[in-house]
Protein backbone atom coordinates (compact mmCIF):
# COMPACT_ATOMS: atom_id res chain seq x y z
CA UNK A 1 0.00 0.00 0.00
CA UNK A 2 2.68 2.02 0.50
CA UNK A 3 4.37 2.37 -2.29
CA UNK A 4 0.90 3.14 -4.22
CA UNK A 5 1.47 6.43 -6.22
CA UNK A 6 -2.42 7.32 -5.25
CA UNK A 7 -2.32 6.46 -1.76
CA UNK A 8 -0.49 10.08 -0.99
CA UNK A 9 -3.66 11.68 -2.64
CA UNK A 10 -5.99 9.57 0.22
CA UNK A 11 -7.81 12.04 2.63
CA UNK A 12 -8.66 10.46 5.67
CA UNK A 13 -10.61 11.75 8.77
CA UNK A 14 -8.67 13.31 11.73
CA UNK A 15 -10.35 13.40 15.02
CA UNK A 16 -14.10 12.60 15.45
CA UNK A 17 -16.80 12.42 12.48
CA UNK A 18 -18.54 15.97 12.38
CA UNK A 19 -22.23 15.80 10.62
CA UNK A 20 -24.18 18.76 10.21
CA UNK A 21 -27.85 17.36 9.03
CA UNK A 22 -26.43 14.28 7.44
CA UNK A 23 -23.97 16.46 5.74
CA UNK A 24 -20.47 14.80 6.75
CA UNK A 25 -17.71 17.95 7.15
CA UNK A 26 -15.48 15.87 9.41
CA UNK A 27 -12.00 17.40 9.80
CA UNK A 28 -9.66 16.08 7.38
CA UNK A 29 -5.60 15.86 6.34
CA UNK A 30 -7.06 17.59 3.60
CA UNK A 31 -8.69 20.94 5.88
CA UNK A 32 -5.10 20.37 7.84
CA UNK A 33 -3.10 21.40 4.96
CA UNK A 34 -5.50 24.50 4.00
CA UNK A 35 -5.34 25.61 7.57
CA UNK A 36 -2.02 25.74 7.83
CA UNK A 37 -1.30 26.91 4.39
CA UNK A 38 -3.74 29.59 5.35
CA UNK A 39 -2.28 30.17 8.98
CA UNK A 40 1.14 30.21 7.61
CA UNK A 41 0.38 33.18 4.97
CA UNK A 42 -0.93 35.19 7.51
CA UNK A 43 1.97 34.37 9.93
CA UNK A 44 4.25 35.29 6.74
CA UNK A 45 2.62 38.78 6.08
CA UNK A 46 1.66 39.66 9.28
CA UNK A 47 5.40 39.58 10.30
CA UNK A 48 6.36 41.82 7.05
CA UNK A 49 3.62 44.36 7.65
CA UNK A 50 4.21 45.36 11.17
CA UNK A 51 7.33 46.83 10.93
CA UNK A 52 7.39 50.28 9.07
CA UNK A 53 11.05 50.51 8.65
CA UNK A 54 12.41 52.23 5.27
CA UNK A 55 14.81 50.13 4.58
CA UNK A 56 12.89 46.57 4.72
CA UNK A 57 13.75 43.59 6.27
CA UNK A 58 14.00 40.22 4.99
CA UNK A 59 10.63 39.29 5.90
CA UNK A 60 9.07 42.49 5.04
CA UNK A 61 11.08 42.95 1.43
CA UNK A 62 9.36 39.52 0.99
CA UNK A 63 5.95 40.91 1.68
CA UNK A 64 6.20 43.90 -0.16
CA UNK A 65 8.04 42.27 -3.49
CA UNK A 66 4.52 40.06 -3.24
CA UNK A 67 2.65 42.47 -2.85
CA UNK A 68 4.09 44.90 -5.92
CA UNK A 69 4.34 41.77 -7.71
CA UNK A 70 0.65 40.67 -8.06
CA UNK A 71 -0.02 44.64 -8.25
CA UNK A 72 2.28 44.41 -11.33
CA UNK A 73 0.09 41.76 -12.58
CA UNK A 74 -3.23 42.94 -12.04
CA UNK A 75 -2.38 46.46 -13.96
CA UNK A 76 -0.73 44.57 -16.80
CA UNK A 77 -4.01 42.37 -17.18
CA UNK A 78 -6.13 44.06 -16.39
CA UNK A 79 -5.74 47.86 -16.11
CA UNK A 80 -6.55 50.05 -13.80
CA UNK A 81 -10.16 48.62 -13.34
CA UNK A 82 -8.83 45.73 -11.83
CA UNK A 83 -7.55 47.39 -8.96
CA UNK A 84 -10.71 46.58 -6.68
CA UNK A 85 -10.01 42.78 -6.73
CA UNK A 86 -6.44 43.30 -5.55
CA UNK A 87 -7.16 41.78 -2.27
CA UNK A 88 -9.09 38.97 -3.84
CA UNK A 89 -6.46 37.89 -6.14
CA UNK A 90 -3.70 38.25 -3.88
CA UNK A 91 -5.09 35.68 -1.35
CA UNK A 92 -6.11 33.64 -4.01
CA UNK A 93 -2.50 33.59 -5.36
CA UNK A 94 -1.45 32.73 -2.17
CA UNK A 95 -3.36 30.25 -1.06
CA UNK A 96 -2.78 28.71 -4.33
CA UNK A 97 0.80 28.96 -3.90
CA UNK A 98 1.13 28.36 -0.32
CA UNK A 99 -1.14 24.65 -1.04
CA UNK A 100 1.35 23.78 -3.55
CA UNK A 101 4.25 24.25 -1.52
CA UNK A 102 3.43 22.70 1.42
CA UNK A 103 2.58 19.38 -1.02
CA UNK A 104 6.20 19.65 -1.83
CA UNK A 105 6.92 18.52 1.94
CA UNK A 106 7.18 14.51 2.20
CA UNK A 107 4.45 12.66 3.62
CA UNK A 108 2.40 16.03 3.27
CA UNK A 109 -0.98 16.22 1.71
CA UNK A 110 -1.77 18.74 -1.49
CA UNK A 111 -4.69 20.38 -1.56
CA UNK A 112 -4.72 21.75 -4.83
CA UNK A 113 -4.66 17.77 -6.23
CA UNK A 114 -8.02 17.60 -5.82
CA UNK A 115 -10.80 18.49 -8.15
CA UNK A 116 -12.90 19.35 -5.73
CA UNK A 117 -11.04 22.11 -4.04
CA UNK A 118 -9.86 23.86 -7.68
CA UNK A 119 -12.98 23.37 -9.33
CA UNK A 120 -14.37 24.72 -6.60
CA UNK A 121 -12.07 27.37 -6.93
CA UNK A 122 -12.19 27.94 -10.33
CA UNK A 123 -16.53 27.62 -10.85
CA UNK A 124 -16.02 30.47 -7.56
CA UNK A 125 -14.58 32.97 -10.09
CA UNK A 126 -15.58 31.91 -12.80
CA UNK A 127 -19.32 32.81 -11.59
CA UNK A 128 -17.86 36.05 -9.60
CA UNK A 129 -16.35 37.35 -13.24
CA UNK A 130 -19.87 36.76 -15.11
CA UNK A 131 -21.63 38.74 -12.07
CA UNK A 132 -18.91 41.66 -12.24
CA UNK A 133 -19.57 41.59 -16.21
CA UNK A 134 -23.20 41.67 -16.03
CA UNK A 135 -23.04 44.41 -13.76
CA UNK A 136 -20.44 46.19 -15.39
CA UNK A 137 -22.25 46.39 -19.17
CA UNK A 138 -26.01 45.08 -18.16
CA UNK A 139 -26.94 42.37 -21.42
CA UNK A 140 -24.40 44.33 -23.27
CA UNK A 141 -21.74 41.61 -21.57
CA UNK A 142 -22.95 38.84 -24.41
CA UNK A 143 -21.30 40.72 -27.12
CA UNK A 144 -18.23 39.15 -25.49
CA UNK A 145 -19.48 36.01 -27.99
CA UNK A 146 -19.78 38.32 -30.88
CA UNK A 147 -15.99 39.00 -32.11
CA UNK A 148 -16.33 42.12 -34.33
CA UNK A 149 -14.78 41.85 -37.66
CA UNK A 150 -15.89 38.10 -38.41
CA UNK A 151 -18.16 37.69 -41.25
CA UNK A 152 -21.51 36.67 -41.61
CA UNK A 153 -21.63 33.63 -42.52
CA UNK A 154 -19.33 32.19 -39.76
CA UNK A 155 -21.23 34.30 -37.19
CA UNK A 156 -23.15 31.53 -35.60
CA UNK A 157 -20.30 28.58 -35.41
CA UNK A 158 -17.68 31.41 -33.65
CA UNK A 159 -20.53 32.18 -31.05
CA UNK A 160 -21.27 28.41 -30.84
CA UNK A 161 -17.21 28.15 -30.42
CA UNK A 162 -16.84 31.56 -27.91
CA UNK A 163 -19.74 30.22 -25.81
CA UNK A 164 -18.58 26.43 -25.41
CA UNK A 165 -14.89 28.32 -24.45
CA UNK A 166 -16.40 30.63 -22.21
CA UNK A 167 -18.52 27.99 -20.30
CA UNK A 168 -15.16 25.56 -19.99
CA UNK A 169 -13.22 28.25 -18.47
CA UNK A 170 -13.54 27.19 -14.47
CA UNK A 171 -13.05 23.05 -16.44
CA UNK A 172 -9.96 24.44 -17.50
CA UNK A 173 -8.67 26.31 -15.29
CA UNK A 174 -9.10 23.77 -12.12
CA UNK A 175 -8.05 20.63 -14.70
CA UNK A 176 -4.86 22.67 -15.03
CA UNK A 177 -3.66 23.00 -11.75
CA UNK A 178 -5.13 19.78 -10.12
CA UNK A 179 -3.86 17.66 -13.25
CA UNK A 180 -0.38 19.30 -12.80
CA UNK A 181 -0.08 18.64 -8.77
CA UNK A 182 -1.99 14.89 -9.52
CA UNK A 183 0.71 14.37 -12.28
CA UNK A 184 3.88 15.58 -10.60
CA UNK A 185 3.31 14.39 -7.13
CA UNK A 186 2.38 10.48 -8.70
CA UNK A 187 5.81 10.81 -10.66
CA UNK A 188 7.88 11.57 -7.90
CA UNK A 189 5.81 8.92 -5.90
CA UNK A 190 6.94 6.38 -9.08
CA UNK A 191 10.86 6.91 -9.41
CA UNK A 192 10.69 7.03 -5.13
CA UNK A 193 9.10 3.03 -5.41
CA UNK A 194 11.60 2.87 -8.37
CA UNK A 195 14.58 3.67 -6.07
CA UNK A 196 12.91 1.40 -3.22
CA UNK A 197 12.52 -1.68 -5.53
CA UNK A 198 15.86 -1.73 -7.62
CA UNK A 199 17.58 -1.23 -4.81
CA UNK A 200 21.37 -0.17 -3.78
CA UNK A 201 22.82 -1.10 -7.77
CA UNK A 202 19.95 0.33 -10.06
CA UNK A 203 18.70 2.90 -7.58
CA UNK A 204 20.29 5.49 -8.53
CA UNK A 205 19.22 6.52 -11.68
CA UNK A 206 15.78 7.07 -10.34
CA UNK A 207 16.63 8.78 -7.67
CA UNK A 208 18.77 11.45 -9.40
CA UNK A 209 15.65 11.32 -11.12
CA UNK A 210 13.73 12.04 -8.16
CA UNK A 211 15.78 15.10 -7.26
CA UNK A 212 15.53 16.55 -10.55
CA UNK A 213 11.68 15.97 -10.74
CA UNK A 214 11.61 17.32 -6.97
CA UNK A 215 13.46 21.13 -8.97
CA UNK A 216 10.51 20.77 -10.90
CA UNK A 217 7.84 20.33 -9.09
CA UNK A 218 9.04 22.90 -7.19
CA UNK A 219 8.83 25.23 -10.25
CA UNK A 220 5.61 24.03 -11.54
CA UNK A 221 4.11 24.92 -8.07
CA UNK A 222 4.94 28.05 -8.56
CA UNK A 223 4.23 28.56 -11.89
CA UNK A 224 0.30 27.06 -11.48
CA UNK A 225 -0.43 29.29 -8.80
CA UNK A 226 1.13 32.29 -11.22
CA UNK A 227 -1.06 31.01 -13.94
CA UNK A 228 -4.11 30.69 -11.75
CA UNK A 229 -4.09 33.97 -10.55
CA UNK A 230 -3.21 35.35 -14.20
CA UNK A 231 -6.06 33.35 -15.97
CA UNK A 232 -7.66 34.75 -13.26
CA UNK A 233 -6.91 38.23 -13.71
CA UNK A 234 -7.14 37.91 -17.57
CA UNK A 235 -10.94 36.48 -16.58
CA UNK A 236 -11.58 39.80 -14.69
CA UNK A 237 -10.19 41.88 -17.62
CA UNK A 238 -12.95 40.10 -20.22
CA UNK A 239 -15.86 41.87 -17.78
CA UNK A 240 -14.08 44.82 -16.66
CA UNK A 241 -12.59 45.89 -20.32
CA UNK A 242 -14.68 44.48 -23.15
CA UNK A 243 -13.42 45.03 -26.23
CA UNK A 244 -16.09 45.25 -28.72
CA UNK B 1 23.45 -5.86 -23.98
CA UNK B 2 21.80 -8.09 -22.39
CA UNK B 3 22.20 -6.83 -18.99
CA UNK B 4 20.77 -3.53 -20.28
CA UNK B 5 17.53 -5.19 -21.32
CA UNK B 6 17.26 -6.57 -18.26
CA UNK B 7 17.66 -3.50 -16.57
CA UNK B 8 14.85 -1.72 -18.65
CA UNK B 9 12.83 -4.71 -18.41
CA UNK B 10 12.87 -4.66 -14.75
CA UNK B 11 12.28 -0.67 -14.64
CA UNK B 12 9.28 -1.30 -16.89
CA UNK B 13 7.58 -4.28 -15.31
CA UNK B 14 8.02 -2.25 -11.09
CA UNK B 15 6.66 0.67 -13.32
CA UNK B 16 3.49 -2.27 -14.66
CA UNK B 17 3.15 -3.62 -11.09
CA UNK B 18 3.10 0.11 -9.56
CA UNK B 19 0.03 1.24 -11.99
CA UNK B 20 -1.76 -2.54 -11.47
CA UNK B 21 -1.63 -1.78 -7.94
CA UNK B 22 -3.14 1.66 -7.53
CA UNK B 23 -5.87 0.38 -10.18
CA UNK B 24 -6.84 -2.42 -7.86
CA UNK B 25 -7.03 -0.04 -5.40
CA UNK B 26 -9.51 2.22 -6.95
CA UNK B 27 -7.82 4.18 -8.93
CA UNK B 28 -7.78 8.06 -7.90
CA UNK B 29 -8.94 8.79 -4.96
CA UNK B 30 -9.95 12.45 -5.45
CA UNK B 31 -13.11 11.28 -7.78
CA UNK B 32 -14.37 9.33 -4.18
CA UNK B 33 -17.25 11.73 -3.52
CA UNK B 34 -16.86 10.48 0.59
CA UNK B 35 -15.34 14.18 1.89
CA UNK B 36 -15.96 16.38 -1.19
CA UNK B 37 -18.25 18.17 0.89
CA UNK B 38 -16.18 18.44 3.92
CA UNK B 39 -13.45 19.53 1.76
CA UNK B 40 -15.47 22.84 0.37
CA UNK B 41 -16.56 23.63 3.77
CA UNK B 42 -12.68 23.79 4.88
CA UNK B 43 -11.80 25.33 1.55
CA UNK B 44 -14.66 28.57 2.55
CA UNK B 45 -13.37 28.06 5.90
CA UNK B 46 -9.61 28.68 5.60
CA UNK B 47 -9.72 30.87 2.10
CA UNK B 48 -12.55 33.23 3.80
CA UNK B 49 -10.21 33.68 6.77
CA UNK B 50 -7.25 34.02 4.92
CA UNK B 51 -8.98 36.42 2.51
CA UNK B 52 -10.80 38.17 5.54
CA UNK B 53 -7.51 39.05 7.42
CA UNK B 54 -5.62 39.75 4.92
CA UNK B 55 -7.99 42.68 3.30
CA UNK B 56 -8.67 44.15 6.33
CA UNK B 57 -5.71 43.74 8.10
CA UNK B 58 -2.39 43.17 6.36
CA UNK B 59 -2.41 44.22 2.95
CA UNK B 60 -3.70 47.80 3.94
CA UNK B 61 -0.33 48.13 6.18
CA UNK B 62 1.71 46.46 3.34
CA UNK B 63 0.49 49.26 1.05
CA UNK B 64 0.66 51.76 3.18
CA UNK B 65 4.35 50.95 3.88
CA UNK B 66 5.16 51.06 0.32
CA UNK B 67 3.32 54.52 0.04
CA UNK B 68 5.19 55.98 3.11
CA UNK B 69 8.48 54.84 1.11
CA UNK B 70 7.57 56.29 -1.78
CA UNK B 71 6.62 59.87 -0.71
CA UNK B 72 9.56 59.51 1.68
CA UNK B 73 11.86 58.48 -0.75
CA UNK B 74 10.73 61.19 -2.86
CA UNK B 75 11.09 64.12 -0.14
CA UNK B 76 14.30 62.93 0.03
CA UNK B 77 15.37 63.48 -3.74
CA UNK B 78 13.64 66.79 -3.52
CA UNK B 79 15.92 67.53 -0.64
CA UNK B 80 18.32 66.18 -2.57
CA UNK B 81 18.21 68.41 -5.78
CA UNK B 82 17.01 71.37 -2.84
CA UNK B 83 20.42 70.94 -1.51
CA UNK B 84 22.01 70.24 -4.70
CA UNK B 85 21.09 73.73 -5.82
CA UNK B 86 22.26 75.49 -2.80
CA UNK B 87 25.93 73.34 -2.72
CA UNK B 88 26.22 74.73 -6.70
CA UNK B 89 24.93 78.41 -5.68
CA UNK B 90 27.63 78.43 -3.10
CA UNK B 91 30.50 77.41 -5.13
CA UNK B 92 29.50 80.00 -7.64
CA UNK B 93 29.84 82.13 -4.55
CA UNK B 94 33.10 80.57 -3.51
CA UNK B 95 34.34 81.30 -7.33
CA UNK B 96 33.46 84.44 -7.22
CA UNK B 97 35.26 85.51 -4.16
CA UNK B 98 38.48 83.21 -5.13
CA UNK B 99 38.73 85.25 -8.63
CA UNK B 100 37.78 88.68 -6.58
CA UNK B 101 40.59 88.05 -3.68
CA UNK B 102 42.71 86.85 -6.39
CA UNK B 103 42.83 90.44 -8.41
CA UNK B 104 42.81 92.03 -4.84
CA UNK B 105 45.46 90.57 -4.04
CA UNK B 106 46.96 91.33 -7.34
CA UNK B 107 46.62 95.22 -7.14
CA UNK B 108 47.62 94.78 -3.02
CA UNK B 109 51.17 92.86 -4.88
CA UNK B 110 51.23 95.54 -7.84
CA UNK B 111 50.40 98.86 -5.30
CA UNK B 112 53.54 97.44 -3.17
CA UNK B 113 55.99 96.81 -5.63
CA UNK B 114 55.00 100.03 -7.30
CA UNK B 115 55.60 101.75 -3.62
CA UNK B 116 58.92 99.72 -3.53
CA UNK B 117 60.48 101.23 -6.42
CA UNK B 118 59.84 104.63 -5.55
CA UNK B 119 60.89 104.39 -2.14
CA UNK B 120 64.37 102.64 -3.51
CA UNK B 121 64.66 105.54 -6.55
CA UNK B 122 64.29 108.31 -3.93
CA UNK B 123 66.82 106.70 -1.61
CA UNK B 124 68.92 106.43 -4.50
CA UNK B 125 68.53 109.52 -5.44
CA UNK B 126 68.95 110.99 -1.87
CA UNK B 127 71.96 108.95 -1.46
CA UNK B 128 73.59 110.22 -4.92
CA UNK B 129 73.07 113.54 -3.77
CA UNK B 130 74.74 112.89 0.03
CA UNK B 131 77.46 110.83 -2.26
CA UNK B 132 77.92 113.81 -4.45
CA UNK B 133 78.22 116.58 -1.65
CA UNK B 134 80.90 113.97 -0.27
CA UNK B 135 82.75 113.71 -2.79
CA UNK B 136 82.90 117.53 -3.44
CA UNK B 137 83.82 117.79 -0.52
CA UNK B 138 86.38 115.13 -0.45
CA UNK B 139 87.65 117.25 -3.73
CA UNK B 140 87.57 120.34 -2.21
CA UNK B 141 90.01 118.99 0.73
CA UNK B 142 92.20 117.47 -1.86
CA UNK B 143 92.47 120.40 -3.63
CA UNK B 144 93.61 122.09 -0.68
CA UNK B 145 95.89 120.00 0.32
CA UNK B 146 97.52 119.99 -2.80
CA UNK B 147 97.57 123.87 -2.31
CA UNK B 148 99.48 123.63 0.47
CA UNK B 149 101.48 121.12 -0.48
CA UNK B 150 104.07 122.99 -1.74
CA UNK B 151 104.45 125.21 0.91
CA UNK B 152 105.09 122.11 3.40
CA UNK B 153 107.76 120.75 0.93
CA UNK B 154 109.17 123.67 1.08
CA UNK B 155 109.57 124.04 4.94
CA UNK B 156 110.46 119.99 4.97
CA UNK B 157 112.90 121.21 1.83
CA UNK B 158 114.42 123.99 3.94
CA UNK B 159 114.61 121.96 7.51
CA UNK B 160 116.27 119.27 5.13
CA UNK B 161 118.71 121.34 3.35
CA UNK B 162 119.89 123.30 6.57
CA UNK B 163 120.48 119.71 8.28
CA UNK B 164 122.22 118.24 5.40
CA UNK B 165 124.42 121.59 5.29
CA UNK B 166 125.12 121.22 9.00
CA UNK B 167 126.01 117.51 9.24
CA UNK B 168 128.47 118.12 5.94
CA UNK B 169 130.16 121.61 7.00
CA UNK B 170 129.24 121.35 10.39
CA UNK B 171 128.14 124.89 10.82
CA UNK B 172 124.72 127.14 10.99
CA UNK B 173 123.36 128.17 7.33
CA UNK B 174 121.26 130.97 7.72
CA UNK B 175 117.87 129.99 7.32
CA UNK B 176 117.12 133.04 5.11
CA UNK B 177 119.38 132.15 2.14
CA UNK B 178 118.42 128.51 2.46
CA UNK B 179 114.73 129.16 2.05
CA UNK B 180 115.90 131.40 -0.68
CA UNK B 181 117.73 128.65 -2.98
CA UNK B 182 115.10 126.20 -2.32
CA UNK B 183 112.44 128.83 -3.00
CA UNK B 184 114.02 129.32 -6.44
CA UNK B 185 114.75 125.59 -6.94
CA UNK B 186 110.92 124.98 -6.33
CA UNK B 187 110.19 127.49 -8.96
CA UNK B 188 112.07 126.30 -11.28
CA UNK B 189 110.42 123.14 -10.88
CA UNK B 190 107.26 123.22 -10.22
CA UNK B 191 105.47 122.38 -13.08
CA UNK B 192 107.40 118.97 -13.09
CA UNK B 193 106.20 117.91 -10.07
CA UNK B 194 102.19 119.48 -10.07
CA UNK B 195 101.60 119.33 -13.56
CA UNK B 196 99.54 122.42 -13.51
Amino acid sequence: MATNPMHQFEVYRIGPEIKINQIDISFTNASLFMIISALSILFIFNLGSSKKNIIPNKIQLLAELSYSFISKMISDTAGSKGKPYFNLIFSLFMFVLFCNMFGMLPYSFTVTSHIIVTFFLASLIFIGVTIIGFIKHGLGYLKLFVPSGVPLVLLPLIVVIEVISYLSRPISLSVRLFANMMAGHTMMKVFGGFVISLGVVGGWLPLSFSVALTGLEILVAFLQAYVFAILTCIYLNDALNLHH
Amino acid sequence: MLRKIIFFNLIFSTFISQISKSAESGGMPQLNPEFWISQIFWLVLSFGILFLVLSKFILPKIRNNIELRKSQILENIEAAEKQKIEAENKLKNYEELITKSKNEAKNYFNEARKKIIEDIDKKKQSLEKEINIEISGAEDEVRELVKKAPEKIQKIAIETSSDIVRQLIGEEVNNSSMSAIVDDLSKKNRGKYYGN
